[in-house]
């Protein structure tokens, strides 16, 4: 089956597909944007790959080495034909950060969609219920983006003593926090 | 004296301090709180092999009828907020075993965004068990060593004046004893 499913991709999106590539078996084919779902059903529909199962979507951050700056990447498999494919498409910061919905193709995706909004702040246009899975309502940021502060550290209930230890020789400052949410002081002990 | 002495062997005399502690000790009931791979050695401890029970230790499925809360595993900020109102909702006297790396100190996980680097951010701790995870033997020590700590503790009566007193801001007397009233 090896390349089969990037042939036919290509044969029938044309400029749709940006670029494939094989490595020990693994297909990939990157994608615009435009034709995600589209690809999506095909995929799942034609009776040849029948990728029923959709596995995990999740986004690569290349935060200042490659614009555009997300991969979102998309593995699929097909239980009865035992084969496996990874689509991704590029997306950039800002404005730009969204992928279409695949909920409508697998009802499955729903909250992998919704843990890519929340660790990766990759809005998912057309989720019925796009909210955060993982962190709390009201946490700042999106936690597994490269530019979230590696100390930043967003406490939810009032802590007996502070959390912010200074190392020597710590390539992290502690006190580098982008959202002032580090607790410098002691709260009091109680 | 007399009476005493034809009583040897039956009658014992002791301070009422040392025997609540006593009972207190050998009572104690945990909050089943098991968060990660150390609540498997938890229930190990529990189990037949190693079986806390012969000390008194059984677990409850809710805090308003524990004594103790082993924290079990790693501590998130969303965990942390559940386990401050558990501990609001135990009786006290009320105790907290730290079990693991993790909840002694954040672990593993330490710098990680959303663990909290160790439960006593939170509440109080009284013991705490190294181990990643503790084997069954370790938080048997620590359980041992819990013991130990209540065994000493004042609890109805003040060592130095006599007095019934709320023995420190944590382990109170209860509503039953009024502070400062002299034993009968």
């Amino acid at each position: 089956m090896s390349q089969a499913i990037l042939e036919r991709l290509k044969e029938r999106y044309e400029d749709g597909v940006v670029e494939t590539a094989t490595e020990r078996g693994d297909d990939c084919a990157v994608l615009k944007r435009e034709i995600l779902v589209d690809v999506c059903r095909f995929l799942k529909d034609d009776a040849d790959f029948a990728m029923n199962l959709f596995v995990d979507v999740t986004a690569v951050d290349w935060l200042d080495r490659r614009t555009p700056r997300f991969d979102v990447v998309f593995q699929l498999k097909s239980i009865t034909k035992r084969h496996r494919v990874t689509l991704k498409v590029r997306v950039d910061d800002g404005d730009d950060a969204w992928v279409p919905s695949v909920t409508g193709v697998w009802r499955g995706a729903d909250w992998f969609e919704r843990e890519l909004w929340d660790m990766f702040g990759v809005r998912v246009d057309g989720h019925p219920n796009l909210r955060r899975i993982l962190m709390w309502d009201g946490f700042e940021g999106h936690p597994l983006r490269k530019d979230y502060p590696v100390a930043g550290r967003q406490p939810l209930v009032p802590l007996r003593k502070s959390e912010v230890h200074v190392f020597e020789n710590n390539p992290v400052d502690p006190f580098v926090v982008g959202l002032g949410v580090v607790r410098e002081k002691s709260d009091g002990d109680a | 004296m007399a009476l005493y002495q034809s009583m040897e062997g039956s009658v014992l005399t002791t301070n009422l301090d040392k025997l609540i502690n006593l009972a207190r000790m050998h009572s104690i009931w945990y909050l089943l709180f098991g968060l990660a791979c150390c609540a498997i050695e938890l229930m190990q401890t529990g189990g037949p092999r190693t079986d806390v029970d012969r000390f008194g230790f059984v677990f409850r499925a809710t805090p308003r009828q524990s004594d103790l809360m082993i924290v079990a595993g790693t501590l998130t900020y969303k965990m942390a907020k559940r386990t401050r109102l558990l501990y609001d909702q135990m009786a006290e006297p009320r105790y907290v075993i730290s079990m693991g790396s993790c909840s002694n100190c954040g672990g593993l996980f330490q710098l990680a965004y959303s663990v909290c680097k160790g439960v006593d951010n939170i509440v109080p701790v009284d013991i705490y068990v190294p181990g990643c995870p503790p084997r069954p033997e370790a938080l048997t020590e620590g359980i041992l060593a819990l013991q130990k700590k209540i065994k000493g503790e004042p609890f109805l009566v003040s060592p130095e004046s006599g007095l019934i007193v709320n023995s420190n801001p944590v382990v109170g007397a209860g509503p039953a004893f009024a502070a400062g009233s002299k034993v009968a």
